[in-house]
């Protein structure tokens, strides 16, 4: 094992093998915390309408989920980065292929155009988003029934019923299996590298064909998923801790 | 009991059926209760109170016949049922407090969200109402943390911090161990002396006999007696009522 090789000067950036470590940490974090929120966001509405009494929405928020759901996450990348520029009218096409700004002026400049990144972000957002509103839609539905109806009874209106009384329990009761989706956006952006975005594995990897040091390219790139994975476990669990609710049982107490 | 003399009973109900699918829960149910009447609906399970009360407030729908609450039509899709619901109280059988929410806020929400209360006037009324149902010291805790008697007691006032013009009871004693059952009955009965205008699902025939003016009896979904309490008591009309008396009297 020859770890020092990470001290050296590498052929490109102006900067150490580490240095390109650091720079795919960043740019894994950047796609994997963009694609958090458009999951989060997209997948609460979607979640959220898969339950509403309104036929319409909630046949769309099904289809949506089928959707995304069922086509394998890299043929996704390949769509939006391959097939979504060819199909919009060609002026847009041109413009996201060409005319997106590099990105070269942030930290840790790396050699790819914001258009990847962007379909990287939006591949994976949209594709979790498809996981996460199921999680929401089970949390919603193991909660007792009567709650929705204790909420309308009182004069609640349905968003009122679903901001006061559904989802703040339904998100606490999720907590765990919302980790895991969590987890998986981390480790699902590596899929990013298929289309020129060099995150964390795309260092690696690179490193390994120029060292061909592959042993310590790859140890060093899962210590690093390891180290984003611990920690986010451990502030899912802090949070948990935070908004548990006093002598409140899991799964509700006997309905 | 006299009847008031309002042109329309508060909650008047004409001709409802109800059907899931080709399953009718509700066949022609035609009964009402007047302002400051106690009306007690019972029957064997199955036989559709439940949804008939809930009908009331418009949580189950009906295809079939009228309900006017207060002189509004609960059917009419142009009615605005979250504020006809607003000043309905409903008290739940499995009494349905915001689990995530203190005891103070299952108070205070609805008069603030819904009434547009300052959260000081929400306050005060809810403690008063606490205090009223004797549980006070409760006020931090969580529902979680209380007995069911004390849940659906705090559920009462939760109902009436809304300040209800009636309040609709659905089998409020049912999930309740057998020691914690006239904890939540006291409170129902002081409120019925009280002159509040009550629907009351329950198979709690003391309750009946101590306040309710009148006692519809239900089986298979159809209204089989409505009758004063003194005759439902006295001389139970249909075999079915008898039978089902003599079933839950005898324990």
């Amino acid at each position: 094992m020859d770890w020092k090789v990470l001290l050296e000067q590498a052929p490109s950036g102006g900067m150490t093998y580490l240095g390109w470590l650091w720079s795919g940490l960043f740019w894994t974090l950047a796609v994997s915390v963009c694609a958090w929120v458009i999951a989060f966001t997209v997948g609460s509405v979607v979640g959220v309408l898969r339950t509403a009494p309104l036929r319409i929405p909630r046949a769309l928020a099904t289809a949506y989920v089928e959707l995304f759901r069922n086509i394998p996450l890299l043929v996704q990348m390949f769509l939006w980065y391959f097939v979504m520029p060819e199909v919009v009218p060609r002026e847009w096409g041109d413009w996201l292929k060409q005319d997106m700004p590099n990105l070269l002026v942030l930290p840790f400049a790396a050699q790819f155009s914001l258009w990847e990144f962007t379909a990287a972000v939006l591949c994976l957002g949209l594709y979790t988003a498809s996981r996460v509103a199921e999680q929401v839609r089970s949390g919603i539905q193991s909660l007792p029934r009567g709650q929705t109806g204790a909420g309308l009874a009182m004069g609640f209106t349905l968003p009122q019923v679903y901001r006061h009384v559904t989802l703040p329990m339904a998100y606490r009761i999720i907590i765990p299996p919302m980790t895991s989706e969590f987890l998986t956006i981390f480790k699902n952006s590596s899929t990013a590298l298929t289309i020129g975005v060099l995150e964390l594995t795309a260092q690696s990897r690179q490193i390994s064909e120029y060292t061909f040091k592959t042993f310590e390219a790859f140890t060093a790139a899962t210590l690093i998923y390891i180290a984003i994975t611990m920690t986010v476990i451990l502030l899912m669990r802090s949070l948990e801790k935070r908004v548990a609710v006093p002598g409140y049982i899991a799964q509700g107490s006997g309905h | 009991m006299s009847t008031p003399e309002s042109p329309r009973p508060m909650i008047d109900l004409r001709h409802v059926s109800k059907w899931y699918g080709p399953f009718q829960v509700l066949k022609d149910c035609t009964t009402k209760v007047e302002k400051g009447e106690v009306v007690v609906v019972c029957g064997p399970s199955g036989s559709g109170k439940s949804t008939l009360i809930k009908a009331v407030n418009g949580l189950e729908p009906f295809q079939e016949g009228e309900i006017v609450v207060n002189g509004i039509s609960v059917g009419d899709p142009k009615t605005n049922l979250p504020k006809l619901r607003a000043c309905i109280g409903m008290v739940f059988q499995n009494f349905e407090l915001f689990p995530h929410m203190s005891i103070t806020d299952n108070l205070t929400i609805g008069q603030v969200k819904v009434l547009g209360r300052t959260r000081e006037q929400a306050l005060e009324k809810g403690l008063k109402l606490l205090d009223r149902v004797g549980l006070l010291s409760q006020k931090d805790k969580y529902p979680g943390q209380l007995s069911g008697g004390q849940q659906q007691r705090v559920a009462i006032a939760r109902a009436l911090s809304m300040d209800p013009i009636a309040m609709l009871f659905d089998e409020p004693t049912s999930a309740l161990d057998p020691e914690m059952i006239n904890e939540v009955l006291d409170v129902m009965v002081q409120l019925a002396r009280e002159g509040m205008t009550m629907m009351v699902v329950t198979h709690e025939m003391g309750f009946a006999r101590k306040v309710a003016h009148r006692v519809v009896f239900m089986d298979h979904g159809q209204i089989v007696e409505d009758c004063t309490k003194d005759e439902f008591f006295g001389t139970a009309r249909s075999e079915r009522a008898q039978a089902f008396l003599s079933k839950i009297l005898h324990h």
